[in-house]
This record gives C-alpha cells, structure tokens and sequence, in this order.
C-alpha cells in the first residue's frame, strides 16, 4: 500500500531527473560554444558574432568529410580540424585587423562574416537542410532508471562535454599556454611587453576555440537541423552564457553553460505545471510558454543587477 | 565649353530615353507578358523558394515558354520572409516592372500585407501557397486567388482523421505564434477527443528533448504536432532518436514534407500527415509534374512547387481565355474562376473566395525514394472540402 502511494512521487522524481540531465545536456553544448567565446572576447577583447559561423563550418565540414571518407570517425576527425584552420585562416585574414578598432567596427566586420559564410554554405551545400548520420550504436537509447529511458548519443554528448571541459581546466591551469592565456586575459599590454608573441597567441586561442564551437555543431549535427544560419539560433544563448558566467573565464562558461541548459530546460517543462497551482489554468497556458522562453534573460538581468561583472570575473 | 555640352547632351537624352523607352515598351506590351513573382530565395527558409522557382520554370517549359501564347518574363523578388520587403517588391513590380500579373509567396503575413498592395494597383495576385484566413472571409478580393488551400484545412483533415479512427487522448505541440495556434484551432474544429495537453514551444527552438520527457511521461495514446521547415527536421528527428516512434504514432501537418525529407530519411518513416496532394498522386497532371521535374533538377518536388506549377498553369490558361487581352481585368477574373486547366489534384472548382474546393488525404512516410523516405498517399480524408471562412466572404459570381 505504502509503495502504491510512493508510486507517483518516484514518477515524479525520476522526470524530474530526467530533464536535470536534457538540462546538463543543453548546458554542456553552450559550454563547448562559449568557451571559445569567452576567451575571444576576454582576451583579445574582440567581439565575435561570427562564432556561430565556426559551429555552422564544423557542423557542414563533418558531414562532407564523413560522405566523402565514408567514415562518420574520419568525418569528425576532419571536420574539428576543418574548423580549427577556418578559424585560423579568419583570425589571420579578418580579425586582426580589426584588435585596435572599437567594439562597433568589430560587430559590423564579424556580423559581415556571418552573411559571407552563410551565404558560401548555401552556395555550396544548398539551402536545404542536410542529413547527417551517425553510427548504429550512438542510435540507439538506454534506460537510466526503471521507467526512464534515454537517447546514448546525448549522453555521448554529455560525456564529450565534461571531458573537454575537464581537458580545458587542465590545459588553462597547468600548462604554459593556460599560463599565458590566464596573464592575457588579466593584462594584456604586460604579457606583450614581457616578449610573448601575442599575434601567435591570439591566432592560437581564435583557432583553438574556433575548434571548440566546431565540436558543438558537429555534434549539434544528428540532433538540430545543419541548415545556413543554424549557427545564430544557439548564438543569443551563448552570449547569455557568457554574460553570467563573466567574459573571459572558462569556468564561469562552464557554470553558466549548465545553469542556462537548466533553468532553460526546467523552465520548458515545469513552469506551465507550477504556475498552473497558483494561477488559473487558461492564464498559465498563456503565460507559462512565454514566461519559459524569457527566463534565461530574466536571469542575465538579475545577474547583472547583483554582480555586473558575471559570477567568475576573469580580471579581479 | 565640355561642360555645358555635356550636360546639353545629358539634358537631351534624359529627355528623349524615356519616352522612347515608354514607347517601346508600351509597344512591346502587346506580345509579351510579365508575371511578378515573389517568393523567399535567401537564409534557411530559401530552399521552399527554389522549390516554387524551379516550378515556374518547368510549368514555362511545359507551356513551350509562351503563357497564354505570348511570350512571357518572369520577374523574381526574394521577399527574405519580410512583409515590408515584400511590399516594397510588389510596388517595384507594378511600378518599374509594369508586370500584369503577380503570383507566389509563401508567408501568411507577407500575403497580408502585399494583397493591399497589388489589387490597390488593379493589379490580379495568383497566391501559390500561403493561406491566410481573412483573405479566404471577409478580406477576400476579387483580384485575389490561391492554387493552395486555406491554412486551416489540413490540420482539419488531421482532425477528422484523428476523430474517426477513435483516438481517445491526443497530446498537442506546436511553436508559440499565430500559425501555431490557428494549426491547433483547425485540429479542434473536427477532433473533439481528450486533448492531454497543448504545448507551445518558443519560434525556431531547436531543443525539444524537454518537451519530449514531458510527453513520453503523459503516455498519450497519439502526438499532432506542427513543426515547419528546420523546426520540423529537428522535432522529428528527436522524437525518433527517443525511441517513441514505435510506441506513440506522430501526426503532423506542414512537418514531414520533400524540402524536409533529405533531412530527415530514416527517420521519418512511420510518420503522418495530412494534405492535398503528394508526389506520388495518380493523375496524369500530377505524374507528368513530377517525372519531368525529377529529370530535370533531380530532386523530388513539394506541395509548395506543385502549387507554384499550377499558379503559371492557371494564368496560362486565363491569358488563352481572353486572347492575349489582359489588360481587361473584368475578363481576366471570370477566366482564372473557371480553373480551366489540368491541374495535379484532378479537376477542381473555386469556391466563392477563390479557394480551391479540393480532397485532403492522410499521408504515410514509408521507406524507399532517393532519400530513404517517401510520402505516400494512405486514403482520402476529406472530399471536396470547403474551408471554414468562404461564407464570411461576401463576394458573388
């Protein structure tokens, strides 16, 4: 009798575990953009709205390389790298000259950017949008708990976004680039005085997090659709994310990342529910969706509003 | 001394060019025709309009390039999903174009605002998809026709479906805009089953694997959902990858359809939906449509082509009407009225607002085709159906 009381409350929990995990899954595909992002802006204090073209190229470049090699591993190998020299070669040929101008020309150059590489996929590829594959085993799903199953590629997902979050916390921390990633960040005119090559740097950290948000389109892949401009649709988030965690810093990405991919998630599915016990249900029918897609802004402003530099200042 | 003569020159030929120019066109006028058409051509929702445009061509090379005889121009405009660009377009159209007729767009809203724009000039618009409600009552116009439908009749057509195969708890999604809902509105007009929930998701979300839990955990015995374009492919192909395909059916409109399909594959099959036509539709119209099509830009047309096709066939078969007269406008309308031509979904009538009177049909994704996927015609849900707002329109002929 007391089990078929508990019955529903296990329901209930084991959903609610459930989308903690979409949510951590959300989070960590935000992470793997803004921390890229993030270093962008925090330490070579160049706004980058073309970021979402990077995701976009790494999204594209996986699936002709995967068709090409007939290997979706092959695909993925060339499309990080794809990514990583696309960076490179638009860090060099674009963003350079762009360090010394002011945050407007840099957004009117890099929303340029955007238009150049939407409309290069689109003469390319075509406008619609493109299957992307993916081998059997990453198909199938799994059951977590007694009642509660789930698709494996997003927990591949998940997996792959805490290890490069663990790999990243490692090479900012413990290596010499970290070391000079952290001092540009903090100061830059003094790491370039001291007689670190900061062009060398800076085109590394572009083409590094150039790489990172190829990642997250490749694997944004299977699951969104790879269309031109599906970059600046998960675009806004990022900026989000970048915004509460604090600009420059990985770990406030990181935090940020999963607190957004929550809240955003949670918000979808529970807060129509919730509002609908204290509210009347027609209002809340009303009220709950749009409510849901605004709470991620409403908790940039209420960050803002207590900690204007975001929850991990890079510079102290 | 250059300068004045220049500037006599200048002077001379600005003064004479145009005339001429007038001249020559109003003489031209005669034996050719210009039909404007408006469509989206740019960002992601671009590839509808190479579907509408790749139409047109082909209906034009059916016709042995002549419409209605004459030697025809089409002049394209990208209206990027913008009503104001589409405005903008029809006035360059009817202003510096001179185009006699227009035809195409794909967007409610844009429809809604370039209607004014062209019947205001006395100007006939052909619509070849979007279908607005008020154009179909009581804003309906007699220079104003549609090859499509009304927005509403297929989510009816799904209703209806849904109704009669005794479905008892259906669990609704759809984005949270006017379409959205007015989708959900046409459901309810013939479902009248438990609805489990009605949810509304944010415009080009991407993400539906919230929304998903929250479904499976519902345990509803069917899904509708409306999910156009990119929203589509990613919606589907998240509620396979969850494992619900085999366990929960999806019905959709406007979701699973050929600009979507290469997408999608796999992944789509097993799944419903409700429209007028399909490619594989058993009319010698229809069939030589898409045989042709294939051939020539090999791919696999949508309805939104098909409707485009149709929309050159149908002015095609007015200009033959009136003989190459048309600037009668008054002869034009009671020509376009009558249908007079072979169209893909076998013959039709106009209903009073100048709305096809046409069947829907269930729809089933099954494997096979150059994308893993095909739609293919299930039964016939509705015949000669009549949209909900004809009698709101107050036109008589």
């Amino acid at each position: 009798m007391q089990r078929a009381r508990l019955a529903p409350f296990f329901m209930t929990l084991i959903l609610f575990f459930e989308q903690l995990l979409n949510g951590v899954q959300l989070g960590v595909m935000l992470f793997l953009m803004a921390a890229g992002l993030t270093l962008v802006l925090g330490i070579m204090n160049l706004v980058n709205l073309a970021h979402g073209s990077l995701y976009m190229v790494g999204a594209y470049l996986t699936i002709a390389a995967a068709q090409w090699t007939g290997s979706y591993w092959l695909g993925v190998l060339l499309g990080l790298a794809g990514a990583l020299v696309v960076g490179m070669i638009v860090e060099v040929v674009t963003l350079r000259a762009l360090y010394a101008r002011d945050h407007l020309d840099q957004v009117l150059a890099t929303f340029g950017l955007i238009l150049f590489f939407n409309e290069l996929v689109a003469m390319i590829w075509g406008r619609a949008s493109l299957y992307s594959s993916l081998p059997a085993w990453l198909q199938g799903h799994v059951e977590l708990l007694p009642g509660s199953i789930y698709p494996v590629y997003r927990l591949v997902i998940i997996a792959v976004g805490l290890a490069v979050a663990a790999l990243l916390w490692y090479v900012v921390t413990r290596t010499r680039l970290g070391m000079l990633i952290r001092a540009g960040a903090s100061n830059r005119t003094m790491v370039a005085a001291l007689g670190v090559n900061i062009r060398l740097l800076y085109t590394v950290v572009f083409g590094f997090g150039a790489a990172l948000a190829g990642l997250a389109g490749l694997m944004a892949g299977p699951i969104y659709s790879v269309q031109p401009g599906m970059g600046e649709l998960i675009l806004i988030q990022v900026f989000v994310v970048i915004v509460i965690g604090g600009i420059g810093s990985i770990r406030g990405a990181l935090v940020g990342a999963l607190i957004v991919g929550i809240v955003d998630t949670l918000g979808r599915a529970f807060l129509k529910p919730l509002l609908g016990s204290v509210i009347s249900p027609p209002a809340a029918e009303a009220a709950g969706p749009a409510l849901a897609s605004m709470l991620i802004y409403l908790l940039m402003a209420v960050v803002l509003a207590v900690r204007p530099a975001g929850l991990f200042p890079a510079r102290g | 001394m250059i300068k004045p003569i220049l500037a006599g020159v200048l002077a001379a030929s600005v003064a004479f060019s145009p005339m001429a120019a007038a001249q020559q066109q109003a003489a031209a006028q005669q034996q050719k025709l210009k039909i404007g058409f408006i469509t989206t051509m740019s960002g992601p929702q671009g590839i509808i309009g190479k579907h509408m445009k790749d139409s047109v061509e082909l209906a034009l090379e059916h016709l042995g390039g002549k419409v209605g005889g004459l030697p025809v121009e089409i002049v394209y405009g990208d209206d990027q999903t913008k009503p104001d660009v589409g405005v903008q377009l029809a006035n360059d159209m009817i202003k510096r174009d001179q185009v006699d007729i227009m035809a195409g767009i794909i967007w409610s809203n844009v429809m809604m605002a370039v209607v004014p724009v062209v019947t205001g000039a006395g100007k006939i618009m052909v619509g070849t998809n979007a279908g607005a409600s008020p154009l179909a009552g009581n804003q309906c116009n007699e220079l104003y026709f549609s090859t499509s439908w009304n927005n509403d009749q297929s989510p009816e057509a799904m209703g209806k479906f849904l109704q009669d195969s005794g479905v008892k708890d259906l669990y609704v999604l759809a984005p949270n805009y006017q379409a959205g809902k007015d989708m959900v509105a046409g459901l309810k007009r013939y479902y009248k089953g438990n609805i489990v929930d009605e949810v509304y998701t944010k415009l080009g979300q991407q993400d539906y694997q919230a929304e998903i839990t929250q479904l499976r955990a519902k345990n509803p015995k069917a899904v509708f959902a409306f999910y156009p374009g990119g929203m589509g492919v990613q919606f589907v192909r998240q509620y396979h990858q969850a494992g619900l395909r085999e366990r929960i059916p999806l019905y959709t409109v406007f979701t699973v359809d050929e600009t979507t399909l290469p997408a999608i594959k796999e992944a789509a099959v097993g799944q419903y939906e409700a429209r007028f036509w399909s490619p594989d539709m058993d009319t010698p119209a229809s069939k030589k449509y898409v045989g042709d099509f294939r051939k020539k830009f090999g791919y696999t047309p949508s309805f939104y082509g098909a409707q485009s096709y149709e929309g050159v066939l149908l002015i095609d078969s007015a200009v033959k009407a009136v003989k190459g007269n048309v600037k009668d406008t008054k002869a034009m309308v009671s020509a376009l009225r009558k249908a007079d031509y072979d169209s893909i979904r076998g013959r039709y009538q106009f209903n009073v607002n100048h709305h096809p009177i046409q069947s829907f049909y269930l729809l089933k994704a099954v494997k096979g085709g150059q994308d893993g996927a095909e739609m293919k015609i299930e039964k016939k849900i509705f015949d000669h159906h009549k949209d909900a707002y004809y009698q709101e329109c107050r036109m008589k002929w």
